[in-house]
């Protein structure tokens, strides 16, 4: 299936294409990062980009309230958010995946204490619940990724439990089963790899929501702690300035958050029907 | 028969689901420390700590404390808040109209255009129209709704100085917080009305309908319409109450005085109490509605009706 290059590829191309850049960047962010993201030059206050009347080419996306180089901070962001949003999917994926795996494979009781935990957490609105464990855990980048695991492994444990159900009426596992396999092996030989896909399209798509989440909750106070240059955080802290016109503080962690959302959920659509052979196009 | 069965499935995984959400609430708020000590601040004296603890009921076994919390919960008592020293309930209730309000208009409008430019861009073959509203599907839900908040509050506000920028009031105080509110969900209302439209389109009663020689607006609106609206009225239901509850960063960015703003002055106050009532009994409307939601398509769907 992935022989087969068509022009309706291309804008997941070049969403590929877009996110390996951002990785690239936060990974070398040391490297490339013209100036320490958290460090001040009292004397080059809210200056504008580069090419605006006012603005100085060493700080070419301007700077913040305390003299820091929007540039760097926003460079420094991107690992934040992407470490943050790719910890929290891991953790999410395997979590989701494994009680999914034991739900969908047990069946009977164990399934359906499961699947009531399951329906009840998702039933909580996920940026309230998100907020709800952050104030009870206090602000800090790792207790983001757990908060966001706990959030959101929901989706991924009812997914898998499903895929799991029709695989056991499959005749490969029921073979697998009278030829007396142990239900560890069952799972993780027969039932993990069937379901990889689905989680890694799943996956793919919740990246996106998981930097959303952590930006809201960095806007609010309760995920990426000050002074660190999360793109939320430069959000809530650019907003005073905006009110007077500093438009740079407010347009340029926003357009890294939509760009990089965007490029995981063309990513994530297209995996979805590369990946599934049933899978419709929506 | 059947329907009573059914209904009493329903109503005991609604409860069951309500008692895992308290008991999580209930047990994730323990992690945080001490009510007691957070209740009468970090200089209280043992004595009063004791004092206040069997006051909380928090020296019974954990068992009794939580059939304590579930049978005031179900009495309408979700605790004091600590920094108001008013009942949560009557604080989240004070709050409602507001959000309902915001979260009333930013559904109104994120149907008319998500479900209206679903159905013309399954139907059409203009590209220039499907173009545009692909590209609103995808960037729409790509952005945080705060962040188009930030961006009317700049060009609205500080640039054209339209509109204020926060507070509530006045109709102008409500257009920035509904537009950005309503973003996201028009896009999803958008990309699950042009599936679900074109998924109904393809399918036999549809070409059947074509066939007898129906006149294609009367195809649309009368045959595949119905058929595709089940989809977007789950979606928009529960979009209501999420809205109303994930407006959080929107009523703080707007200064808008309801339930989301309530929960970040929870948030900046570190008011315990607060937090968890927010987070508890918005949960508990999501499985209400999804519970009212499931009866009334027992009511309409009659491909529920017979299957049983």
């Amino acid at each position: 299936m992935l022989n087969k290059w068509r022009a309706s590829d291309i804008p997941a191309l070049l969403a590929a294409a877009f996110l390996v850049i951002i990785i690239l960047v936060a990974l070398c962010a040391p490297l490339l990062a013209p100036y320490d993201p958290t460090f001040g030059n009292l004397t080059a206050r809210l200056l504008p980009p580069a090419w605006m009347e006012g603005g100085r080419p060493d700080y070419l996306l301007g700077t913040d309230h305390l003299g820091r180089d929007e540039l760097s901070r926003i460079m420094y962001g991107a690992r934040i958010s992407l470490a943050v949003g790719i910890g929290a999917v891991l953790f999410a994926g395997t979590l989701g995946t494994a009680v999914g795996i034991i739900a969908g494979y047990s069946r009977g009781l164990a399934d359906q204490i499961i699947m009531r935990v399951v329906d009840a957490w998702m039933a909580m609105p996920s940026l309230i619940f998100a907020i709800f464990l952050a104030a009870m855990v206090g602000p800090s980048a790792g207790n983001v990724i757990l908060i966001l695991g706990l959030v959101y492994w929901t989706r991924f444990a009812r997914l898998v439990r499903g895929e799991v159900l029709s695989l056991r009426e499959r005749d490969f596992v029921k073979l697998a089963i009278v030829s007396g396999a142990s239900s560890w092996r069952i799972m993780l030989r027969h039932m993990l790899p069937n379901v990889v896909n689905t989680v890694l399209v799943l996956g793919t798509l919740t990246l996106g929501v998981m930097i959303v989440t952590e930006a809201s909750l960095s806007f609010l106070g309760v995920g990426v702690p000050s002074p660190e240059a999360a793109w939320g955080l430069m959000l809530a802290e650019g907003k005073a300035p905006m009110m007077g016109g500093k438009w740079w503080l407010t347009v340029f962690p926003g357009l890294g958050i939509m760009l990089t959302v965007l490029a995981a959920s063309v990513l994530g659509d297209w995996l979805r029907v590369k990946l599934d052979p049933k899978g419709k196009r929506r | 028969m059947w329907v009573a069965r059914l209904v009493t499935k329903r109503l005991f995984y609604a409860a069951i689901s309500l008692a895992i959400l308290a008991l999580t609430v209930m047990i994730f708020s323990r992690i945080s420390g001490d009510p007691a000590m957070m209740l009468l601040g970090p200089d209280a004296s043992p004595e009063d700590l004791t004092a206040m603890r069997s006051k909380l009921g928090l020296d019974q076994p954990f068992v009794m404390q939580y059939l304590y919390y579930i049978g005031n919960a179900v009495r309408g008592d979700f605790g004091q808040s600590i920094y108001y020293n008013e009942s949560t309930l009557s604080l989240y209730l004070q709050r409602l109209p507001a959000s309902l309000l915001l979260a009333s208009v930013a559904f109104a409008w994120s149907v008319a255009l998500g479900v209206g430019a679903g159905i013309l861009s399954a139907v059409s073959r203009n590209r220039m129209l499907n173009g545009t509203v692909s590209l609103f599907a995808l960037t729409g839900m790509a952005v945080p709704p705060f962040w188009v908040g930030l961006v009317l509050i700049m060009y609205l506000s500080v640039d054209k100085q339209w509109l204020p920028s926060s507070g509530s009031g006045t109709w102008q105080h409500l257009v920035m917080p509904a537009l950005s509110l309503g973003w996201y969900f028009a896009a999803s209302n958008m990309r699950l009305t042009r599936s679900a439209m074109l998924e109904v389109m393809d399918s036999d009663f549809v070409r059947l309908a074509r066939l007898k020689g129906i006149p294609e607006w009367r195809v649309v609106l009368r045959h595949a319409l119905p058929g595709a609206l089940i989809p977007v009225i789950t979606l928009s239901a529960i979009n209501l109450v999420l809205m109303i509850n994930a407006a959080v960063v929107i009523e703080t960015v707007f200064a808008w005085p309801g339930v989301g703003r309530l929960l970040y002055d929870g948030i900046s106050y570190r008011d315990m109490p607060l937090i968890q009532a927010v987070v508890l009994i918005s949960g508990a409307m999501v499985v209400v509605v999804s519970l009212l939601l499931d009866f009334l398509y027992v009511l309409i769907d009659p491909r529920i009706r017979h299957a049983e």
